[in-house]
């Protein structure tokens, strides 16, 4: 694998080289679990909005993190600690110049998305969110974008305001402006809805907030494995995303924040790494990043993402998002070909997601008749109860693509939801 | 391998498609609304109690074809039982779906609910077979919620 780190990159940080050509059976190679039979049938994966499939190159580096570099960072005059100092901290430099933020320091390691809503909810919230001030986010949001909210605004008697999504899952930028008013103190948007595969105007959405100088969210979970994002083009304030949707492992995600608002936040959790001194009269605390940093984090997780993030600038996210934007075409032609189907979410700008439902088949026996087919879809309310209540449905099924699917693979899928029709006659 | 056959048998279908005793019980002396919270499927289920029996059982709700159709074989199986009786065949009826019945014995006892046996092969789909059931509890044991979780 090319270590895409070291290439030429221009402004925005994004790599200056010809673009390999796509070649998804090449890239069906790299990922080792995609080589086997689920009941009796190659598996198909598009649970992909869930959580993605890893590439050989991040299970090698944990591995290998593990098997020569493990230590405590931040800490340790030996070697190892060194070493492994090292190699978070240059996974840091890796994101930064992915995501195209402007100083290594405004790269938090976190969890995943949640915690990086969270940590943004409950110390930029907690600073700036009084009595009778307004949260505004929009109808299409992950729960994770919304119960942080609730929980600040009801700890301080702020409101949530929510903006609207008309009948395709677009939101309604006319009605959204309108709810910027001059108690909105921040506005939480997703980038890529996980349920209707949205894609959000953030530039603009961002535009419009910052014109009442109003902070923005965003939410790339869905984003960052998907479209190539550069936060100093979007303008945001903050963007969350999580490894493990984005070919990287679990529990690792990060916090891009402006470094000017990240200076002013009070810390999220107290503990070690993030102090500077400690006596039991008074704690200073460590500078940005490390002060959003406390306790040992997970190293192998940041080793680990930052193996993912070089294998899709390798791949190329222009290529990714070329090759899934062909599978969503395919896959919204066939599948809304089929009787008794609708498309819940059929937004002008998509993303690989197709959220389904069928005339008198619930979505749950879909995803077993599917499952038998070794196919795995999602099935459910897909974290996202608001989205399913707007249009009328308790859950639909979901199909979301990854940059190692493949048209046979939708084929097979096609068939699959045709053998429902069978079953259920 | 489960068979699909198993857990889709044509009696569950056709539960699923026209269910029985589908009804709100507007004199209920008991009811509950169970939910389950990873899929969304909901039901309330109305009972009305004469001394220790079941006089009569209705339920509302939505859900998938598994769950719609254990509810209403469920209302079938429980009219007219006391809650002693009621309570025996829940206990029989998930150690069916958890594959855990093997006596010829319940087989007899559960009746047309041995349907269900093929769940069993099935084990994300136990808890849209118990749903109902785990609601009836509920409002037996006067608890207004159940919940799978």
């Amino acid at each position: 694998m090319t270590i895409a780190a070291g290439l030429p990159r221009n402004a925005s940080g994004t790599v200056l080289r010809e673009l390999p050509h796509f070649d998804v059976e090449r890239v069906r190679a790299d990922f080792p679990i995609l080589r086997q039979q689920v009941r009796g049938c190659p598996l198909v994966y598009l649970d992909n909005a869930a959580t993605s499939q890893k590439p050989k190159a991040v299970i090698d580096a944990i591995v290998r993190y593990y098997e020569h570099d493990n230590s405590n960072i931040h800490r340790g005059v030996h070697y190892l600690s060194e070493r492994a100092t090292e190699e978070y901290e240059a996974a840091r430099k890796v994101l930064q110049s992915f995501l195209g933020a402007a100083r290594p320091a405004e790269i938090i390691f976190v969890r995943g998305a949640t915690e990086a809503i969270n940590l943004v909810a409950q110390t930029y919230g907690r600073t700036h969110v009084a009595a009778g001030d307004e949260v505004l986010i929009t109808a299409m949001e992950h729960h994770s974008n919304i119960v942080p909210w609730q929980l600040l605004c009801e700890e301080k008697g702020a409101k949530l305001r929510v903006a609207p999504i008309n009948d395709d899952g677009d939101l309604v930028l006319e009605e959204f402006e309108p709810l910027l008013g001059p108690r909105t103190k921040i506005v939480a948007v997703g980038h890529i809805s996980n349920a209707l595969g949205t894609v959000n105007p953030v530039a603009t959405i961002t535009r419009m907030a910052h014109a009442k100088k109003i902070p923005v969210l965003v939410d790339g979970a869905q984003a960052v494995p998907r479209v190539a994002v550069n936060v100093q083009e979007l303008d945001c304030d903050f963007y969350a995303f999580s490894g493990h949707k984005a070919y990287g492992p679990t529990g690792i995600g990060v916090l891009y924040g402006k470094a000017a608002l990240l200076e002013q936040m009070p810390p999220y959790q107290g503990g070690g790494d993030m102090i500077s001194s400690v006596t039991f009269e008074k704690t200073i605390y460590n500078k940005v990043p490390h002060k959003f940093e406390a306790g040992t984090p997970n190293i192998s997780g940041a080793v680990g993402l930052r193996a993912a993030i070089e294998y899709l600038d390798h791949v190329g996210m222009d290529n990714i998002a070329a090759h899934e934007h062909e599978l969503l075409e395919y896959a919204t032609d066939a599948i809304s070909e089929i009787p008794g189907v609708r498309l819940v979410g059929t937004a002008k700008q998509k993303a690989g997601v197709i959220s389904f439902v069928m005339d008198g088949v619930h979505p749950h026996d879909i995803g077993t008749i599917l499952d038998q087919e070794g196919i795995a879809i999602r099935t459910g309310h897909h974290c996202a109860q608001p989205v399913m209540e707007r249009f009328g449905v308790d859950a639909t099924a979901r199909a979301s693509f990854g940059l190692y699917n493949t048209k046979q693979e939708i084929e097979a899928l096609v068939r699959g939801i045709q053998k429902v029709h069978e079953v259920f006659g | 391998m489960p068979d699909l056959r198993d857990l889709y048998q044509e009696i569950i279908l056709e539960h699923s498609k026209a269910p029985r005793n589908y009804r709100e019980l507007k004199n209920a002396d008991l009811k509950a609304e169970g939910y389950n919270p990873l899929c969304g499927d909901r039901f309330t289920v109305y009972l009305q109690m004469q001394g220790n029996s079941i006089h009569d059982i209705g339920f509302l709700g939505s859900g998938c074809a598994i769950s719609k159709a254990s509810a209403s074989m469920m209302t079938q199986s429980l009219k007219g039982k006391t809650r002693d009786q009621a309570k025996r065949l829940f206990e029989l009826f998930h150690e069916t779906v958890t594959g855990r019945a093997t006596e010829n014995g319940n087989r007899a006892e559960l009746g047309k609910l041995a349907v269900f046996s093929g769940v069993s092969g099935f084990p994300a789909r136990v808890k849209c077979a118990t749903l109902a059931w785990h609601t009836f509890q509920a409002a037996l044991d006067g608890k207004q919620e159940a919940s799978t979780e």
